[in-house]
């Protein structure tokens, strides 16, 4: 029961900063009166489900999702990102989602701020966020944030990922996700350092641009003190999986 | 005797004066199938394109124009030097026509050539709104021609312009489904050797632009239009032969350049934007959005020849037929490959191996010190190259014209123009002497901006006392246009004082072409031609390119200048001019 009081905590936190965010972009935006010739006549809204798939792997099969979005202008929008899974045999779901306000703060370059809530069994938590979003030259997609927990820990996520076009619409995307803590946290596992790293490969086909469905390969590793951790727990530390959905935008 | 003569010319002279025209204009929606499919365009008097008006030079021409849509529009006609209350611009010049609501115009017609007209609302031109528009001359014409036709090429999409809007805005690459791939890069390596492939693919990655971007709407969702007709509905204009024909080119277009040629004729341009032009003979001529063309063609044999319109981008054609009678065709030709940008369209110098790898002069975040260091070692490299490019088809560069229209090489200043832009040009250059990418070596006389020259001077012969220089600018991946980095939304008008003479500069900071079109004023195209430099109203800026104009704020009131690509407008590459009589001492 503990548990549900914590998501319902963790709803109405979320609503708050949802709320709060809403506000912040209505009073930046100023959308134009109807009639006069505008730039910015409506706000779009982007939603992207990057991975929406089937892991297999060595006795914990999954199903497990990334998805994005945004709604607003060109230089200021909220967004949201999600992800997480939950274990076919087992019922252990981990979800993480996160509302930020984003601003545009160079040509290629977005500073977003704001929150990120886990759901997980146990135990969940709120974090504040600060991160840049972006694409780098070379054309990687490079999404780096910082993440400051209720309970004061740091940590940080470095994700990067590039669409290598085989044909126009086969498209080879290989992605690399590096997590890192600023100190122990006995409670979720993680050693100070670098905790986790993770290399993806997904190859889609995109029947039009989109809808794409792909097949891929996952492999992820507890790393330094959290590897020990692991070990300790009687965990794995290396886990591969194979992927196979749909990834869908709108 | 004499004083009857005299009142007859009055008389007559009265008359001529009093030309006056009505007309009544309903806007609408009404269903239409041009790909199969139907779908709802937006239509003046029930059809796409919409009626085409004929005037008269001197008359004055009354337009009710009803509005039955249930959002507000708009017309604007384009190219027409009308009172400021009369340009049809919502939120500028008027506050547009409501819906069920009736506007009036009311005006002069001072000009004559070929024009036309289409909603300045939102995105309505785009779902058919568009419509010829014909001056005759009060004078004779300097040419002679036996019959003449109206070929109003446009681009029509199944889809809700909103929709194209919001996809560019999510995914800028979404309608090119021609993006260099492993395929290319291992194709390239075959042709140029893995060093040069690398260094290319490098260059243009750390820039983070696509060479293969040469139109953001393409004919993955365009069907692309003459007076309204697919392809396969084939448009046919009779001749006999031995008539010489003129043909009237409109691009009503909302972002599509097309190359046009008749294979087994030469086209004699007589006119480019309503303007009477020295006659030159082309096979081949671009044609920019928003741009009008008249040319003459002389078929002699009793046979049909395609009107061929290939997009810039080659992902499909518009084509009709010219016909001794109806039903017969010629065959289409191949359509060309593909341009892709160069180095020169990133406004850097052309041809220098292995400086693309060198030289990354737009990675402004990370290596504007390099930059200013690397630069004056190229730039000493420029104008021997410059001139090579300029001149290695003697035939499309008038002799004698190269060197006036060669100003010498200017450096971009540091002001990378903030977030709303992604490059910048570091050597922007003259390009008016080429024909425009993909069209530098078909083998055949195409027409180049120095080609035009127009038939009578200007009538404004002063220097200019003043110039302005406007950067155009954008950051592609987000789909945001601009001049100077700011969207219309951010910018601040443009102060001209009434009766001013101006040179204005346009530096073009992107990888695209952009038309641009000035209301209410002529722009005179500074192509080397002195006091017989072309005056257009709208002007194609090609990537990397810097050009001017001179013009006389001869016109009160306030002028949107703006690129004339339907989605770059929408995006915020849009400005105005504002011509006071303190100009900007009232500011």
């Amino acid at each position: 029961m503990a548990n549900v009081s914590d998501v319902i905590h963790g709803i109405v936190r979320f609503g708050t900063v949802l709320l709060m965010a809403v506000l912040a972009l209505a009073w930046r935006a100023e959308p134009a009166a109807a009639d006069e010739p505008s730039d910015e006549p409506t706000y779009v809204t982007f939603v992207e489900a990057d991975q929406f798939e089937y892991r297999a792997r060595k006795g914990n099969d999954a199903f497990g999702w990334e998805a994005q979005g945004w709604v607003g202008g060109d230089y200021d929008k909220v967004w949201f990102k999600t992800r997480g899974e939950d274990v076919v045999n087992g019922g252990a779901t981990d979800a993480e989602l996160q509302l930020l306000y984003s601003r545009t703060v160079s040509a290629f370059w977005d500073v977003q701020a704001g929150a990120r809530y886990d759901v997980k069994p146990n135990p969940s938590r709120g974090y504040a966020v600060l991160g840049v979003q972006g694409l780098a030259p070379y054309f990687f997609e490079v999404d780096a944030a910082a993440f400051v927990s209720d309970e004061g820990d740091v940590s940080a996520r470095l994700e990067a990922e590039y669409d290598l076009l085989i044909t126009q619409r086969l498209i080879a995307k290989p992605s690399v996700e590096v997590n890192v803590a600023l100190q122990e946290v006995e409670e979720l596992g993680l050693g100070s350092g670098v905790t986790e790293v993770e290399a993806e490969l997904r190859l889609r086909y995109e029947i039009v641009r989109e809808v794409a469905p792909y097949v891929g390969v996952s492999w992820e590793t507890k790393v330094g003190p959290t590897a020990d951790m692991a070990r300790r727990n009687g965990q794995d530390v290396d886990d591969v999986a194979f992927v196979a959905g749909l990834r869908a935008w709108f | 005797m004499k004083g009857f003569l005299f009142i007859g010319l009055a008389v007559w002279a009265a008359t001529a004066s009093a030309w006056a025209g009505e007309y009544n204009l309903v806007i609408d929606q009404t269903t239409v199938d041009i790909t199969g499919r139907e779908r709802t365009a937006v239509t003046i008097n029930g059809a796409v394109p919409g009626p085409a008006l004929r005037w008269r030079e001197g008359e004055e021409v009354t337009l009710h124009v009803t509005n039955r849509l249930d959002e507000p529009t708009s017309i604007h006609w384009h190219g027409v030097i009308v009172p400021n209350s009369m340009d049809g611009v919502p939120g500028i010049s008027f506050e547009h026509i409501h819906p069920g609501g009736t506007f009036t115009y009311r005006f002069t017609v001072k000009q004559s050539g070929t024009y036309w007209y289409h909603s300045h609302s939102g995105l309505q031109e785009q779902s058919g709104m568009y419509s010829p528009l014909l001056i005759d001359p009060a004078k004779p014409e300097p040419f002679r021609y036996d019959r003449e036709y109206v070929v109003m090429l446009s681009d029509w999409t199944d889809e809700h312009p909103d929709r194209v809007l919001a996809k560019l805005k999510k995914q800028s690459g979404y309608y090119n489904f021609h993006k260099p791939t492993v395929v290319d890069f291992f194709r390239d390596i075959g042709k140029k050797g893995w060093r040069e492939t690398l260094s290319d693919r490098l260059a243009w990655g750390r820039m983070r632009m696509d060479p293969t971007d040469i139109a953001d709407v393409t004919g993955y969702t365009y069907t692309f239009l003459i007076n309204g007709q697919p392809p396969e509905a084939n448009w046919t204009a009779l001749f006999k032969p031995g008539e010489r024909v003129r043909l009237r080119f409109i691009n009503a277009a909302s972002m599509t350049y097309f190359d046009l040629r008749i294979p087994g004729l030469k086209m004699e341009v007589v006119q480019a934007d309503g303007q009477d032009t020295e006659p030159v003979a082309v096979d081949e001529f671009r044609i920019a959005v928003s741009e009008t063309y008249d040319v003459i063609v002389a078929p002699q044999e009793d046979r049909a020849y395609t009107i061929f319109a290939e997009a810039m981008d080659r992902s499909g054609y518009a084509r009709g037929t010219l016909a001794p009678r109806t039903g017969i065709e010629a065959p289409i030709p191949a359509m060309r490959p593909r341009p892709v940008r160069t180095m020169a369209d990133m406004g850097m110098a052309e041809g220098a191996h292995g400086m693309a790898s060198k030289s990354p002069a737009q990675e402004k975040e990370t290596t504007m010190p390099e930059m200013d260091h690397d630069g004056p070692g190229d730039m000493g490299a420029m104008p021997g190259m410059d001139h090579g490019a300029m001149n290695q088809e003697p035939g499309h560069a008038m002799p004698g014209m190269a060197e006036s229209t060669e100003p010498p090489t200017v450096m971009h200043g540091p002001d990378t123009h903030g977030k709303g832009n992604s490059m910048v040009a570091m050597m922007p250059r003259s390009r008016l002497a080429e024909p425009g990418a993909g069209l530098e070596h078909t083998g055949t006389r195409v027409l180049a901006y120095t080609d035009l020259r127009a038939r009578e001077p200007g009538y404004d012969r002063r220097p200019p006392e003043r110039e302005i220089e406007l950067h155009l600018t954008g950051n592609m991946d987000r789909y945001i246009w601009g001049f100077n980095g700011k969207k219309y939304s951010e910018s601040e008008p443009i102060p001209m004082r009434y009766g001013e003479r101006l040179r204005v500069v346009l530096v073009n900071d992107t990888m695209m072409e952009h038309p641009l079109h000035l209301h209410g004023m002529w722009m005179e195209l500074e192509n080397g031609n002195g006091e017989h430099n072309p005056r257009k109203f709208t002007i194609n800026v090609k990537p990397g390119e810097r050009l001017s104009f001179l013009m006389t704020a001869d016109a009160l009131g306030a002028w949107p200048f703006h690129c004339h690509l339907g989605y770059h407008m929408a995006a915020g590459m849009m400005a105005h001019a504002v011509v006071s009589e303190h100009g900007a001492e009232a500011h």
